[in-house]
């Protein structure tokens, strides 16, 4: 099955009941796969008439106790950002599949982008904490669909998978495993009487539980400022408990959400920082370049958010150059660059959009920085 | 223990109960929220009412009647209700109870919110959830104008009346919202004002019983943003003009009824029909077929 496909499945592996989106290339397969597929398990699939109602849809369906999903790409993302702000906010569960493609705007409806890495990061207004996961194989597509539902049900906040075109669109083989030997992370609900809970206190200092629809809790949800009871509070010290809060649940959780993928680190003067589908390109390029006798490793980002700031400054300490091939004129090569500061060079490899970078291309990169 | 004495055990006394003593709808409204940030005069507390006298009319246990709510004064009214209730973005109140009742078809779902947030910004989302037949109650609060930012124009403005942003007069043409409702598919479509206490808590009851999309506009009188520029008075004057100006004219096409705060305003049942809701055509037809194939 293709990538899109593979997530869809996924989804469904992670007890996933709900799914709200409206049709965008490249990300229509995930839709049209769960809308046949969840009807045979009871679940709702819903078209909805844009993106900012799928991401509200997928809210209401959330509170009303039901995992859910949606897909988009570029233009769709953007509309979704004021309600993804509310997920945010009210903390609530649910995952997003982009299926990147090239912007701005409705760009290169067809190839592939890697452009909206950033915009998943800071696109909804305020500060908040993101966990973005980004797949490179149809197999990946399914088992971080997964991983993504976890996470989200874990910190209880919409989770993005940051895919892109070639890998939403590449047809693999997909090993789906017994649902026995699937990990699902059920959601956290209060123990306390409904009378006596606060259902924006989080008992693990970070976390609340969640006290969903008609459990007779009758939770106030708002996302304006809200104290612990979730009444609104409009005043600083509210703000700064509740932001901080939000914020640092997952960047002190950072070390556990945090995953990678390494070659060759040990004794790497140039590394080769990738993710999603260039990752591929990059794999082969520090392989060739390994055979030449080349010091050279490989980071492939997984998690793009939280991102491994600790490990790239420790890295920096001992490599020289930070090579970063994506598909967008510079975007996580900031972010490297932030983390290397001026102990290490950071050189992107940036492309527009429409086609990924070949290994050679990336090749001649790295032997240029390593002479 | 009956609910209310649950209630009471529950709140160790809080201060407004120290205050007032126990009211009956005490149980229907959140601990210490009250007061409530509407201005005197303002007819949102009437609406709210009778949207709990409904609530007890029909016996719906409040741990099934969440209300959403987009934003403005009208979707304030979420906060004070002491039933599962979710204030979300302006203009997704619908689309968010849509999420809700499709995924919870137990609960009776109601939107409450205002003709600014429904019309303008959420316009798209209501026509759509009424052409679905969504089970979502939609309950929009019409003050002819944006309270809650100060007094601008809203699709519901009649010409030439005075706004913050039509200083000069409104040239824009107002939406009839029980006609667009009408025409978009609701199942249930009724406007009645905050004059009409009686017949506005008996239509919210018949809506919640109803099955699918279902529509009541309430006209309410906003003294501090509409009325002020407009020279209509304070909240009681808005009513005089509901009493001498209504007339009741059930079963008319929503379209055909008129209104015209200082001359005519038709309120009534317009529209009460049966068709199946989304959820139970989704359940007997594709989930059906789904499991077959
Ligand atoms: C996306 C967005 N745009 C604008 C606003 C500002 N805003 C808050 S309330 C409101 C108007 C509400 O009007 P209405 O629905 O008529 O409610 P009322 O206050 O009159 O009850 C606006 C424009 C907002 N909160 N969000
Ligand atoms: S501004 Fe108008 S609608 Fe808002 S609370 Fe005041 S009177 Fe009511």
């Amino acid at each position: 099955m293709n990538g899109d496909e593979a997530s869809a499945e996924g989804a469904l592996a992670a007890g996933c009941g709900f799914f709200a989106g409206y049709p965008i290339t490249p990300a229509t397969e995930v839709a049209e796969r769960m809308s046949n597929r969840l009807p045979e398990i009871g679940g709702v699939f819903i078209q909805m008439e844009d993106e900012i109602a799928s991401m509200a849809a997928l809210l209401g369906a959330s509170w009303g106790g039901v995992k859910a999903m949606t897909s988009t790409s570029g233009p769709g993302f953007s509309l979704m950002m004021e309600n993804i702000g509310l997920g945010m906010m009210t903390e609530t569960p649910c995952v997003v599949v982009n299926i990147q493609r090239a912007g701005p705007s409705t760009g290169l409806p067809t190839l592939v982008g890697q452009a909206d890495v950033m915009q998943c990061r800071w696109g909804s207004h305020g500060d908040y904490g993101v966990i973005a996961l980004a797949p490179g194989s149809a197999q990946e597509m399914f088992d971080l669909t997964i991983e993504a539902f976890n996470l989200s049900e874990t910190y209880r906040q919409p989770v993005f998978i940051m895919s892109d075109e070639i890998v939403g669109h590449m047809f693999e083989k997909v090993v789906i495993p017994p649902a026995d030997h699937i990990r699902l992370v059920p959601r956290r609900k209060p123990t306390t009487e409904p009378w006596a809970c606060i259902p924006f206190q989080a008992e693990d200092g970070l976390v609340p539980p969640m006290a969903c629809a008609g459990e007779g809790f009758r939770v106030h949800v708002t996302g304006l400022t809200h104290d612990e009871m979730g009444y609104p509070h409009i005043v600083p010290p509210t703000q700064e408990r509740l932001v901080r809060r939000l914020v640092d649940k997952i960047r002190l959780n950072a070390r556990d959400i945090i995953r990678l993928e390494s070659h060759f680190l040990e004794d790497a003067e140039t590394v080769v920082v990738a993710y999603g589908c260039v990752a591929r390109s990059a794999r082969e390029s520090v392989q060739r370049a390994r055979s030449k006798g080349l010091k050279v490793g490989i980071l492939r980002l997984i998690t793009l958010w939280p991102f491994p700031t600790a490990l790239i400054r420790e890295l920096s300490k001992t490599v020289r150059t930070f090579v970063v091939p994506e598909i967008n004129y510079g975007q996580m090569a900031y972010e490297v660059e932030r983390c290397a500061g001026d102990r290490a060079q950071t050189v992107l490899v940036g492309m527009m959009g429409g086609t990924m970078h070949t290994p050679t291309a990336i090749l001649e990169v790295i032997e240029e920085f390593s002479r | 223990m009956s609910a209310l004495e649950t209630f009471e055990a529950s709140c160790h006394l809080s201060r407004d109960t120290e205050r007032h003593g126990v009211h009956p709808d005490d149980e229907y409204l959140k601990r210490g929220r009250i007061p409530h940030i509407w201005c005197s005069g303002c007819g949102l507390g009437v609406v709210l009412n009778a949207f709990i006298q409904a609530l007890k009319v029909r016996e719906i246990p409040p741990d099934k009647a969440p209300v959403v709510s987009g934003i403005g004064c009208s979707g304030r009214a979420a906060g004070y209700l002491n039933l599962d209730t979710y204030h979300t973005t302006h203009g997704r109140g619908i689309p968010f109870a849509t999420g809700l009742a499709l995924a919870r078809p137990d609960l009776t779902v109601t939107v409450f919110s205002g003709d600014g947030d429904l019309f303008a910004i959420g316009g798209n989302h209501l026509i759509h959830a009424a052409r679905r037949n969504v089970d979502v109650k939609v309950i929009c609060v019409n003050n002819f104008n944006y309270g809650m930012t100060g007094g601008q124009s809203a699709p519901t403005t009649p010409l030439e009346s005075r706004t913050s942003t039509t200083p000069y007069g409104n040239v824009e043409y107002p939406f009839n919202l029980v006609g667009l409702a009408g025409a978009a598919g609701a199942v249930y479509v009724a406007r009645w004002t905050t004059f009409h206490v009686r017949f506005l808590v008996d239509s919210i009851s018949e809506a919640l019983a109803k099955p699918g999309f279902t529509f009541i506009e309430v006209l309410a009188p906003c003294p501090t943003g509409y009325n002020r520029r407009n020279k209509l008075g304070q909240g009681l004057d808005t009513m005089k003009l509901y009493r001498e100006n209504s007339v009741i004219q059930h079963g008319i096409p929503p379209q055909q009824a008129e209104l015209d705060l200082r001359r005519r305003i038709v309120v009534g049942k317009f529209v009460d029909m049966e068709k199946p809701t989304f959820r139970r055509e989704y359940e007997n037809l594709v989930q059906q077929k789904a499991r077959k194939s």
